[in-house]
C-alpha cells in the first residue's frame, strides 16, 4: 500500500511549486501479431502543482494513450513517470488501483455515471474504496456538489440531469477524495457549446482554487480556456507554449445566448 | 471496503433487474426445496420404519413352521408339523442367549358379535406372548397360565377387530362367538398399526389360549411359531444361531439339508430396513443436488451476462479507485446472495411442501435441522462456485478497454 498525502484543494495554491507530474522519455508501444504499433515516441514534459494544461492533437496523435499513462490506467513500456515523486511505472496493479483512487480525479466524454444511482451516491463511490468513514464519505460528497453548483439535484438520477449536470455530477466525483489533479477526457465532447463554456468556467474556477487540471481535447475553442497548451502528433509533443490573453469562461457566458427550452 | 456496503450494492444490483434475479433465484428454490423435501420424506420413511420395528421389540424373534417338499410340492411357510411345544422348552433350557419363549398356533376364523361379524386371524399363544412383543392391552387384562392350563374360553381382541365388532361398545366382558364357540372378552389390545417388516396388519387379530385353539379349534398339537426374545438386541444373533443348531439337531436334520423351520431376527430387519430408508434418502436427495447444480449453472448464466452488461460500470469502478479484489468481490458477493436468497426462500417452498406431502400423502415427513444446514451451506457454495468464473472474468477486465465499452 502507498501512503499518500491527501492535499486540500483548497488551500493549495498557484504558487505552490514542485511538479506534480513528471514524465521522462515514455515510450508506449502495443503489439499486434507481426506489427509493433508506436502510440508514444519518446515524450518528456513536467506539470507543476497549480497548472491548468489543455493537451491537444488530432485523434491517433498519443494524447489519449499519453491521459492513460498519467491517469495511471496504463503503465509506459520504457521511460519514468513521477506523481508527486512517486515512480508509478514500478507499481502493482493494486497500488495503482490505491493512486487512482486518492490521486487522480477522472472526467470522461462520456460522463460515465452509474444509472439508477442519483448523484449523492455517484460521488460518493470513490469513497467506498478509500479509507473513508461512510459519514465522511456522504460529507464529502454532500460538499463536492455544491462546490459543482449541484446542492440541490443531491437526490436526482443521471437520467434527471441535463447533459452539462451530469457532467458536473462527474467532476464532483473526479473532486471527492481530494486528488492532486484532475484529468478530464473530452469533457465537452457530449456537450453543446455553451454547456461546454459552463464546464470550463468550474474548471477555471477549481483552478483558481488550487487544484492542477489537464484537459485533453481537439477542441481549440474549449483549449483556449486552459493556461498551457501542449500539442501532440505522432506520439510525440510538437508544441508546448503557455496560453496568452486566455479568456474567462464566465465572462465568455455573459456575452452568450441562454439557450432556454 | 467493508461487507455490509458490499452486501447493500450487491443487493441494489440485483434489484435492478428484478425479474430477471427472481427467475435466477428460481432454480436455487427448486433445488434446494427439492432437496429439503425429499431428504424429509427419506428421513420421515427411516424413521417410521426404526419406529415400526422398536414398536415389535429389536430383540425379538420369530421361529416359524418351516417348508416341506412333499411329491415335488413345495407346500410354503407353516406346512410342517415338526415344530412342538417341546421345541420350545428346549430353547428356553438350552439357548443361554434366550430370555423368553411364548408358543404359537394360528388359523383363520369368522367371529360373531351381536348382528357384527368379523373374519379374523386366531391365534393361541400363552400369557408371556404380550410381553415378548412388548404389546401393551388397552383395557381390560391378559389371560393367565390358568386359563392355559384349563384351555378357558377367553379372547384378548386386536384394535380392527374391536372396531368391527363392537364399535364404541366396551368389549370387555362381552361374549363373542369364534367359529360357533362363545369366547368371553377380558382384554383389548392398544393399536399397533401395519407391521413395516411384514406388511400386514398386526391389529386384526384375536389371540387365545394356546390350548384352547388347539383342543377345541383346529386339533392339531403342533406349533406355527414361537416367539422368542433375546436377552439383549446384541445377543438376538447368538439366539439365532443357538436356536438353529439346537432346532437342527432335535429334528435331526443332517447337515447340507435344509431347514424344516426358520428362524427370523427382527434385529436384522431392523437394520435392513434402515439401510433401505438411507439408501432411498440418499437416493432422492442426489436427484434433487441435480436441480440445485442446474440452479448454479443458471446463475453463473446470469452472471456472465451480467458482468458483460455492466462492462462500462466496472470501467468506471476501477478508474475511480477499485482494486482487481473489489470488483471480484463485487461480483462473487452478488452470486452469493443470489444463491443464498434462493436458499432461504428454498426452505420455505421445501418445508411447505414437506407438510403437504404429510397433509395430501399422509406419507411420514421429517424435516430435519440437518437438512436445512446442508442446504444452506450446499447453496452458499453453490453461489461461490458458479459465482466464481464470472467475478474473475470482471476482475480481469482491462479498465481502459471497459471504459470504452459500449
Amino acid at each position: 500500500m502507498v501512503t499518500i498525502s491527501q492535499p486540500d484543494v483548497s488551500q493549495t495554491t498557484a504558487s505552490d511549486h514542485g511538479a506534480v507530474i513528471q514524465v521522462e522519455d515514455v515510450h508506449k508501444y502495443y503489439d499486434l501479431g507481426e506489427t509493433r504499433v508506436h502510440a508514444l515516441r519518446g515524450v518528456t514534459v513536467s506539470i507543476e502543482r497549480g497548472e491548468f494544461v489543455a493537451i491537444m492533437g488530432a485523434s491517433g496523435s498519443g494524447k489519449s494513450t499519453f491521459m492513460n499513462i498519467m491517469g495511471c490506467l496504463d503503465k509506459p513500456s520504457s521511460g519514468r513517470y513521477l506523481l508527486e515523486g512517486i515512480e508509478v511505472s514500478q507499481l502493482s496493479k493494486k497500488e495503482l488501483a490505491a493512486i487512482r483512487n486518492r490521486k487522480i480525479g477522472f472526467v470522461f466524454q462520456g460522463f460515465n455515471l452509474l444509472s439508477r444511482t442519483t448523484a449523492q451516491e455517484n460521488v460518493e463511490l470513490p469513497t467506498l474504496y478509500a479509507q473513508v468513514s461512510k459519514e465522511e464519505g456522504q460529507k464529502r460528497a454532500r460538499e463536492a456538489l455544491e462546490l459543482v453548483g449541484l446542492g440541490d439535484r443531491r437526490m436526482h438520477f443521471p437520467s434527471q440531469l441535463s447533459g452539462g449536470q451530469q457532467q458536473r455530477v462527474a467532476v464532483a466525483r473526479a473532486l471527492v477524495n481530494r486528488p492532486s489533479i484532475l484529468l478530464a477526457d473530452e469533457p465537452t465532447g457530449n456537450l453543446d457549446s455553451r454547456t461546454s463554456v459552463e464546464i470550463m468556467e468550474v474548471f477555471q474556477k477549481l483552478n483558481d482554487g488550487g487544484l492542477t487540471v489537464v484537459l485533453v481535447t481537439h477542441e481549440a475553442d474549449v483549449a483556449q480556456f486552459a493556461k498551457r497548451s501542449i500539442q501532440f502528433r505522432d506520439g510525440k509533443i510538437r508544441r508546448d507554449e503557455p496560453i496568452m490573453n486566455r479568456p474567462l469562461a464566465a465572462e465568455v457566458l455573459k456575452s452568450l445566448p441562454t439557450l432556454e427550452d | 471496503m467493508d461487507l455490509l456496503a458490499i452486501i447493500r450494492i450487491a443487493m441494489r444490483a440485483l434489484a435492478r433487474n428484478k425479474m430477471r434475479s427472481s427467475l435466477t433465484m428460481l432454480g436455487i428454490i427448486i433445488g434446494v426445496g427439492a432437496v429439503i423435501a425429499m431428504v424429509s420424506v427419506g428421513q420421515g420413511a427411516q424413521q417410521q420404519a426404526q419406529q415400526q420395528i422398536a414398536a415389535m421389540g429389536s430383540n425379538m424373534l420369530f421361529v416359524g413352521a418351516g417348508t416341506v417338499t412333499r411329491g415335488g410340492m413345495r407346500m410354503g411357510w407353516g406346512a410342517t408339523k415338526t415344530l412342538i411345544y417341546d421345541d420350545m422348552l428346549a430353547i428356553l433350557r438350552e439357548c443361554p442367549a434366550v430370555q423368553a419363549a411364548a408358543p404359537g398356533s394360528q388359523t383363520a376364523a369368522q367371529v360373531v358379535f351381536g348382528n357384527d361379524n368379523w373374519a379374523t386371524q386366531l391365534n393361541g399363544t400363552e400369557p408371556q406372548y404380550f410381553d415378548i412383543r412388548s404389546w401393551p392391552l388397552a383395557e381390560g387384562s391378559s389371560f393367565t397360565q390358568d386359563d392355559v392350563n384349563m384351555a378357558a374360553n377367553v379372547a384378548v381382541i386386536g384394535e380392527t377387530v374391536r372396531k368391527n365388532l363392537f364399535g364404541a361398545t366396551d368389549p370387555i366382558g362381552q361374549t363373542i362367538r369364534i367359529n360357533n364357540l362363545p369366547f368371553k372378552v377380558v382384554g383389548a389390545l392398544a393399536a399397533k398399526g401395519t407391521s413395516a417388516a411384514m406388511g400386514s396388519d398386526q391389529d386384526d387379530t384375536i389371540i387365545v389360549p394356546i390350548t384352547t385353539l388347539q383342543k377345541k379349534i383346529t386339533g392339531q398339537d403342533w406349533l406355527r411359531w414361537i416367539m422368542v426374545s433375546a436377552i439383549s438386541r446384541e445377543a438376538s444373533y447368538t439366539a439365532q444361531q443357538q436356536i438353529t443348531a439346537l432346532l437342527r439337531d432335535r429334528h435331526r436334520i443332517r447337515p447340507g439339508s435344509d431347514d424344516d423351520f426358520m428362524v427370523r431376527n427382527l434385529a436384522d430387519m431392523a437394520d435392513l430396513a434402515d439401510q433401505q430408508a438411507q439408501l432411498f434418502t440418499v437416493l432422492l436427495a442426489s436427484i434433487a443436488s441435480i436441480s440445485l447444480i442446474v440452479g448454479g449453472i443458471g446463475i453463473m448464466n446470469i452472471m456472465l451476462v451480467s458482468v458483460t452488461e455492466r462492462t462500462r460500470e466496472i470501467g468506471i469502478r476501477m478508474a475511480i479507485g477499485a482494486t482487481e479484489g473489489d470488483v471480484q468481490q463485487q461480483f462473487l458477493v452478488e452470486a452469493i446472495v443470489l444463491s443464498l436468497v434462493g436458499g432461504a426462500v428454498g426452505i420455505l417452498v421445501g418445508t411447505g411442501a414437506s407438510f403437504l406431502i404429510t397433509q395430501t400423502l399422509g406419507w411420514p415427513v421429517l424435516v430435519s435441522a440437518t437438512a436445512i444446514g446442508a442446504a444452506v451451506i450446499f447453496s452458499m457454495a453453490v453461489g461461490i462456485f458458479f459465482g466464481f468464473y464470472p467475478a474473475r472474468k470482471a476482475a480481469r477486465l482491462d479498465p481502459i478497454e471497459a471504459l470504452r465499452y459500449e
